[in-house]
Protein backbone atom coordinates (compact mmCIF):
# COMPACT_ATOMS: atom_id res chain seq x y z
CA UNK A 1 0.00 0.00 0.00
CA UNK A 2 1.31 3.44 -0.95
CA UNK A 3 1.84 5.85 1.90
CA UNK A 4 3.59 8.90 0.45
CA UNK A 5 1.66 11.48 -1.63
CA UNK A 6 3.98 11.23 -4.65
CA UNK A 7 3.40 7.48 -4.98
CA UNK A 8 -0.36 8.00 -4.71
CA UNK A 9 -0.30 10.70 -7.41
CA UNK A 10 1.52 8.26 -9.67
CA UNK A 11 -0.97 5.47 -8.92
CA UNK A 12 -3.92 7.74 -9.86
CA UNK A 13 -2.64 7.64 -13.43
CA UNK A 14 -2.56 3.84 -13.36
CA UNK A 15 -6.14 3.76 -11.99
CA UNK A 16 -7.30 5.82 -14.97
CA UNK A 17 -5.41 3.65 -17.47
CA UNK A 18 -6.78 0.44 -15.96
CA UNK A 19 -10.31 1.93 -15.90
CA UNK A 20 -10.02 2.76 -19.60
CA UNK A 21 -8.62 -0.70 -20.40
CA UNK A 22 -11.50 -2.35 -18.56
CA UNK A 23 -13.97 -0.40 -20.70
CA UNK A 24 -12.11 -1.38 -23.88
CA UNK A 25 -12.09 -5.04 -22.83
CA UNK A 26 -15.84 -4.86 -22.13
CA UNK A 27 -16.32 -3.56 -25.69
CA UNK A 28 -14.15 -6.43 -26.97
CA UNK A 29 -16.25 -8.99 -25.08
CA UNK A 30 -19.46 -7.66 -26.64
CA UNK A 31 -17.84 -7.40 -30.10
CA UNK A 32 -16.51 -10.97 -29.89
CA UNK A 33 -20.04 -12.13 -29.13
CA UNK A 34 -21.08 -10.75 -32.52
CA UNK A 35 -18.70 -13.13 -34.35
CA UNK A 36 -20.98 -16.08 -33.43
CA UNK A 37 -18.07 -18.40 -32.66
CA UNK A 38 -18.60 -22.07 -31.84
CA UNK A 39 -19.73 -22.50 -28.21
CA UNK A 40 -16.40 -23.89 -26.80
CA UNK A 41 -14.38 -21.10 -28.50
CA UNK A 42 -16.87 -18.44 -27.38
CA UNK A 43 -16.74 -19.68 -23.77
CA UNK A 44 -12.93 -19.79 -23.81
CA UNK A 45 -12.61 -16.29 -25.31
CA UNK A 46 -15.17 -14.70 -22.98
CA UNK A 47 -13.60 -16.27 -19.90
CA UNK A 48 -10.06 -15.30 -20.97
CA UNK A 49 -11.14 -11.65 -21.36
CA UNK A 50 -13.07 -11.76 -18.05
CA UNK A 51 -10.02 -13.25 -16.28
CA UNK A 52 -7.78 -10.49 -17.69
CA UNK A 53 -10.26 -7.85 -16.49
CA UNK A 54 -10.55 -9.49 -13.08
CA UNK A 55 -6.78 -9.63 -12.73
CA UNK A 56 -6.52 -5.90 -13.50
CA UNK A 57 -9.18 -5.04 -10.89
CA UNK A 58 -7.53 -7.24 -8.25
CA UNK A 59 -3.95 -6.18 -8.98
CA UNK A 60 -4.45 -2.42 -9.36
CA UNK A 61 -7.72 -1.34 -7.73
CA UNK A 62 -7.44 -3.83 -4.84
CA UNK A 63 -3.67 -3.22 -4.61
CA UNK A 64 -2.90 -6.93 -4.73
CA UNK A 65 0.22 -6.28 -6.80
CA UNK A 66 1.95 -5.06 -3.64
CA UNK A 67 0.29 -6.54 -0.57
CA UNK A 68 1.52 -8.18 2.61
CA UNK A 69 2.24 -11.93 2.63
CA UNK A 70 -0.59 -12.63 5.08
CA UNK A 71 -3.10 -11.48 2.46
CA UNK A 72 -1.44 -13.62 -0.23
CA UNK A 73 -1.52 -16.59 2.18
CA UNK A 74 -5.24 -16.14 2.88
CA UNK A 75 -5.95 -15.81 -0.85
CA UNK A 76 -3.86 -18.87 -1.72
CA UNK A 77 -5.95 -20.93 0.71
CA UNK A 78 -9.10 -19.45 -0.86
CA UNK A 79 -7.94 -20.43 -4.35
CA UNK A 80 -7.27 -24.02 -3.19
CA UNK A 81 -10.71 -24.35 -1.61
CA UNK A 82 -12.35 -22.58 -4.58
CA UNK A 83 -10.88 -25.11 -7.02
CA UNK A 84 -12.02 -27.98 -4.76
CA UNK A 85 -15.49 -26.38 -4.64
CA UNK A 86 -15.68 -26.10 -8.43
CA UNK A 87 -14.86 -29.78 -8.87
CA UNK A 88 -17.01 -30.99 -5.98
CA UNK A 89 -20.02 -31.69 -8.23
CA UNK A 90 -17.89 -34.25 -10.12
CA UNK A 91 -18.19 -36.49 -7.06
CA UNK A 92 -21.89 -36.88 -7.85
CA UNK A 93 -20.89 -38.60 -11.10
CA UNK A 94 -18.42 -40.98 -9.54
CA UNK A 95 -20.21 -41.97 -6.33
CA UNK A 96 -21.77 -45.40 -5.97
CA UNK A 97 -24.93 -44.42 -4.16
CA UNK A 98 -27.89 -46.35 -5.60
CA UNK A 99 -25.69 -48.68 -7.65
CA UNK A 100 -25.41 -52.38 -6.68
CA UNK A 101 -21.90 -53.12 -5.43
CA UNK A 102 -20.37 -56.59 -5.19
CA UNK A 103 -23.60 -58.49 -5.88
CA UNK A 104 -23.15 -61.91 -7.51
CA UNK A 105 -24.49 -62.28 -11.08
CA UNK A 106 -28.26 -62.94 -11.23
CA UNK A 107 -27.87 -66.52 -12.58
CA UNK A 108 -25.44 -67.58 -9.86
CA UNK A 109 -27.69 -65.91 -7.30
CA UNK A 110 -30.68 -68.00 -8.54
CA UNK A 111 -28.76 -71.32 -8.44
CA UNK A 112 -27.81 -70.81 -4.84
CA UNK A 113 -31.48 -70.94 -3.87
CA UNK B 1 -11.36 0.05 26.16
CA UNK B 2 -9.76 1.12 22.91
CA UNK B 3 -9.70 -1.39 20.06
CA UNK B 4 -6.06 -1.98 19.11
CA UNK B 5 -4.55 -1.95 15.61
CA UNK B 6 -7.32 0.00 13.87
CA UNK B 7 -4.73 2.25 12.27
CA UNK B 8 -1.25 1.03 13.13
CA UNK B 9 -0.25 -2.39 11.72
CA UNK B 10 0.04 -5.41 13.97
CA UNK B 11 3.68 -6.40 14.56
CA UNK B 12 3.08 -10.03 13.52
CA UNK B 13 1.06 -9.59 10.30
CA UNK B 14 2.12 -6.08 9.35
CA UNK B 15 -1.57 -5.31 8.76
CA UNK B 16 -4.26 -3.36 10.59
CA UNK B 17 -6.98 -5.68 11.90
CA UNK B 18 -9.62 -4.24 9.56
CA UNK B 19 -7.52 -4.98 6.48
CA UNK B 20 -7.03 -8.65 7.33
CA UNK B 21 -10.68 -8.83 8.41
CA UNK B 22 -12.05 -7.53 5.11
CA UNK B 23 -9.82 -9.89 3.11
CA UNK B 24 -11.00 -12.89 5.16
CA UNK B 25 -14.59 -11.74 4.58
CA UNK B 26 -13.89 -11.49 0.84
CA UNK B 27 -12.43 -15.02 0.95
CA UNK B 28 -15.75 -16.26 2.36
CA UNK B 29 -17.55 -14.33 -0.39
CA UNK B 30 -15.43 -16.09 -3.02
CA UNK B 31 -16.69 -19.40 -1.63
CA UNK B 32 -20.30 -18.18 -1.63
CA UNK B 33 -20.25 -17.07 -5.26
CA UNK B 34 -18.00 -20.01 -6.13
CA UNK B 35 -20.69 -22.43 -4.94
CA UNK B 36 -23.24 -20.72 -7.20
CA UNK B 37 -20.87 -20.63 -10.20
CA UNK B 38 -20.26 -24.34 -9.60
CA UNK B 39 -24.03 -24.88 -9.57
CA UNK B 40 -24.32 -22.96 -12.85
CA UNK B 41 -21.67 -25.18 -14.49
CA UNK B 42 -23.38 -28.34 -13.24
CA UNK B 43 -26.80 -27.19 -14.49
CA UNK B 44 -25.43 -26.09 -17.83
CA UNK B 45 -23.40 -29.24 -18.47
CA UNK B 46 -26.39 -31.40 -17.54
CA UNK B 47 -28.90 -29.45 -19.65
CA UNK B 48 -29.95 -30.87 -23.03
CA UNK B 49 -30.43 -27.31 -24.33
CA UNK B 50 -29.49 -23.89 -22.99
CA UNK B 51 -31.27 -20.67 -24.00
CA UNK B 52 -29.45 -17.90 -25.88
CA UNK B 53 -30.47 -14.29 -26.32
CA UNK B 54 -32.99 -14.23 -23.46
CA UNK B 55 -31.24 -11.30 -21.78
CA UNK B 56 -30.58 -7.80 -23.06
CA UNK B 57 -26.85 -7.61 -23.90
CA UNK B 58 -27.20 -3.83 -24.20
CA UNK B 59 -28.46 -3.45 -20.62
CA UNK B 60 -25.88 -5.92 -19.32
CA UNK B 61 -23.04 -4.08 -21.08
CA UNK B 62 -24.28 -0.70 -19.80
CA UNK B 63 -24.33 -2.09 -16.26
CA UNK B 64 -20.79 -3.43 -16.72
CA UNK B 65 -19.60 0.03 -17.79
CA UNK B 66 -21.41 1.59 -14.80
CA UNK B 67 -19.76 -0.77 -12.31
CA UNK B 68 -16.30 -0.29 -13.84
CA UNK B 69 -16.73 3.50 -13.61
CA UNK B 70 -17.89 3.13 -9.99
CA UNK B 71 -14.76 1.12 -9.19
CA UNK B 72 -12.63 3.95 -10.61
CA UNK B 73 -14.50 6.60 -8.58
CA UNK B 74 -14.21 4.44 -5.43
CA UNK B 75 -10.45 4.09 -5.72
CA UNK B 76 -10.23 7.82 -6.57
CA UNK B 77 -12.15 8.60 -3.38
CA UNK B 78 -9.56 6.70 -1.34
CA UNK B 79 -6.65 8.33 -3.23
CA UNK B 80 -8.12 11.84 -2.73
CA UNK B 81 -8.52 11.24 1.02
CA UNK B 82 -4.96 9.91 1.19
CA UNK B 83 -3.89 13.20 -0.39
CA UNK B 84 -5.80 15.06 2.37
CA UNK B 85 -8.52 16.28 0.01
CA UNK B 86 -11.67 15.56 2.01
CA UNK B 87 -14.20 17.34 -0.23
CA UNK B 88 -12.92 15.60 -3.38
CA UNK B 89 -12.90 12.25 -1.57
CA UNK B 90 -16.54 12.72 -0.53
CA UNK B 91 -17.50 13.81 -4.04
CA UNK B 92 -16.02 10.65 -5.56
CA UNK B 93 -17.82 8.60 -2.91
CA UNK B 94 -21.10 10.31 -3.79
CA UNK B 95 -20.56 9.60 -7.50
CA UNK B 96 -19.91 5.93 -6.62
CA UNK B 97 -23.23 5.78 -4.74
CA UNK B 98 -25.06 7.41 -7.68
CA UNK B 99 -23.52 4.93 -10.15
CA UNK B 100 -24.44 2.00 -7.88
CA UNK B 101 -28.02 3.29 -7.71
CA UNK B 102 -28.18 3.62 -11.51
CA UNK B 103 -26.99 0.01 -11.74
CA UNK B 104 -29.87 -1.08 -9.50
CA UNK B 105 -32.40 0.98 -11.49
CA UNK B 106 -31.22 -0.74 -14.70
CA UNK B 107 -31.52 -4.09 -12.98
CA UNK B 108 -35.04 -3.19 -11.85
CA UNK B 109 -36.09 -2.50 -15.46
CA UNK B 110 -34.52 -5.77 -16.54
CA UNK B 111 -36.31 -7.76 -13.82
CA UNK B 112 -39.62 -5.92 -14.44
CA UNK B 113 -39.45 -6.81 -18.14
CA UNK B 114 -39.00 -10.50 -17.31
CA UNK B 115 -41.81 -10.57 -14.76
CA UNK B 116 -44.15 -8.70 -17.16
CA UNK B 117 -43.66 -11.60 -19.58
CA UNK B 118 -44.30 -14.11 -16.79
CA UNK B 119 -40.65 -15.15 -16.83
CA UNK B 120 -39.80 -15.51 -13.16
CA UNK B 121 -37.24 -17.87 -11.63
CA UNK B 122 -39.82 -20.69 -11.92
CA UNK B 123 -39.90 -20.36 -15.74
CA UNK B 124 -36.71 -22.26 -16.56
CA UNK B 125 -33.46 -23.57 -15.08
CA UNK B 126 -31.57 -20.75 -16.80
CA UNK B 127 -33.79 -18.04 -15.30
CA UNK B 128 -33.63 -19.73 -11.88
CA UNK B 129 -29.82 -19.51 -11.79
CA UNK B 130 -29.92 -16.05 -13.45
CA UNK B 131 -32.19 -14.61 -10.75
CA UNK B 132 -30.23 -16.35 -7.97
CA UNK B 133 -26.83 -15.05 -9.14
CA UNK B 134 -27.91 -11.53 -10.10
CA UNK B 135 -30.23 -11.26 -7.08
CA UNK B 136 -27.42 -12.13 -4.67
CA UNK B 137 -25.12 -9.72 -6.52
CA UNK B 138 -27.81 -7.03 -6.30
CA UNK B 139 -28.04 -7.55 -2.53
CA UNK B 140 -24.29 -6.98 -2.35
CA UNK B 141 -24.73 -3.72 -4.29
CA UNK B 142 -27.40 -2.61 -1.80
CA UNK B 143 -25.09 -3.54 1.11
CA UNK B 144 -22.30 -1.48 -0.46
CA UNK B 145 -24.60 1.52 -0.92
CA UNK B 146 -25.67 1.36 2.76
CA UNK B 147 -22.04 1.33 3.96
CA UNK B 148 -21.04 4.14 1.57
CA UNK B 149 -24.03 6.26 2.65
CA UNK B 150 -22.93 5.83 6.26
CA UNK B 151 -19.37 6.85 5.42
CA UNK B 152 -20.66 9.83 3.45
CA UNK B 153 -23.03 10.93 6.24
CA UNK B 154 -22.61 10.24 9.96
CA UNK B 155 -19.46 8.14 9.50
CA UNK B 156 -17.64 11.11 7.97
CA UNK B 157 -17.36 12.72 11.43
CA UNK B 158 -14.43 10.36 12.03
CA UNK B 159 -12.37 12.46 9.58
CA UNK B 160 -12.19 15.20 12.24
CA UNK B 161 -11.14 12.93 15.10
CA UNK B 162 -9.15 10.15 13.43
CA UNK B 163 -8.34 10.92 9.81
CA UNK B 164 -6.28 7.81 9.17
CA UNK B 165 -8.95 5.45 10.50
CA UNK B 166 -11.54 7.09 8.23
CA UNK B 167 -9.26 6.62 5.21
CA UNK B 168 -8.78 2.98 6.22
CA UNK B 169 -12.57 2.48 6.36
CA UNK B 170 -12.90 3.93 2.86
CA UNK B 171 -10.15 1.57 1.70
CA UNK B 172 -11.90 -1.50 3.18
CA UNK B 173 -15.22 -0.44 1.66
CA UNK B 174 -13.37 0.01 -1.64
CA UNK B 175 -11.95 -3.53 -1.45
CA UNK B 176 -15.49 -4.85 -0.97
CA UNK B 177 -16.78 -2.70 -3.82
CA UNK B 178 -14.06 -3.85 -6.24
CA UNK B 179 -14.93 -7.44 -5.34
CA UNK B 180 -18.58 -6.78 -6.22
CA UNK B 181 -17.37 -5.32 -9.55
CA UNK B 182 -15.12 -8.36 -10.09
CA UNK B 183 -18.05 -10.75 -9.59
CA UNK B 184 -20.08 -8.83 -12.19
CA UNK B 185 -17.17 -8.97 -14.64
CA UNK B 186 -17.65 -12.76 -14.66
CA UNK B 187 -21.44 -12.73 -14.40
CA UNK B 188 -21.86 -10.59 -17.52
CA UNK B 189 -20.30 -12.95 -20.09
CA UNK B 190 -21.49 -16.11 -18.32
CA UNK B 191 -25.16 -15.08 -18.19
CA UNK B 192 -25.61 -12.59 -21.02
CA UNK B 193 -23.26 -13.76 -23.75
CA UNK B 194 -22.62 -17.50 -23.49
Amino acid sequence: MHADPEAIKKSIRSYMIVGAMLLVFTGLTVAANGFHLAVPAAIALALIIATMKGTMVAAVFMHLSHEKKWIYGALLLTVVFFVVLLFLPLLTMSDGIGKPIGHPPAAAHGEAH
Amino acid sequence: MEIPYTVEPRPDSGLANGKLGIWLFLASEVMLFGALFSTYILLRVGATEWPHGELSIKLGAINTVILICSSVTMVMSWASLKLNNFSKGRLYLLVTIVLATVFLVNKYFEYADHFARGEGPWHSTFLAIYFTLTGLHGLHIIGGIVVMLYLLGPGARLWKTNQEQYVNRIEYTGLYWHFVDLVWIFLFPVLYLL
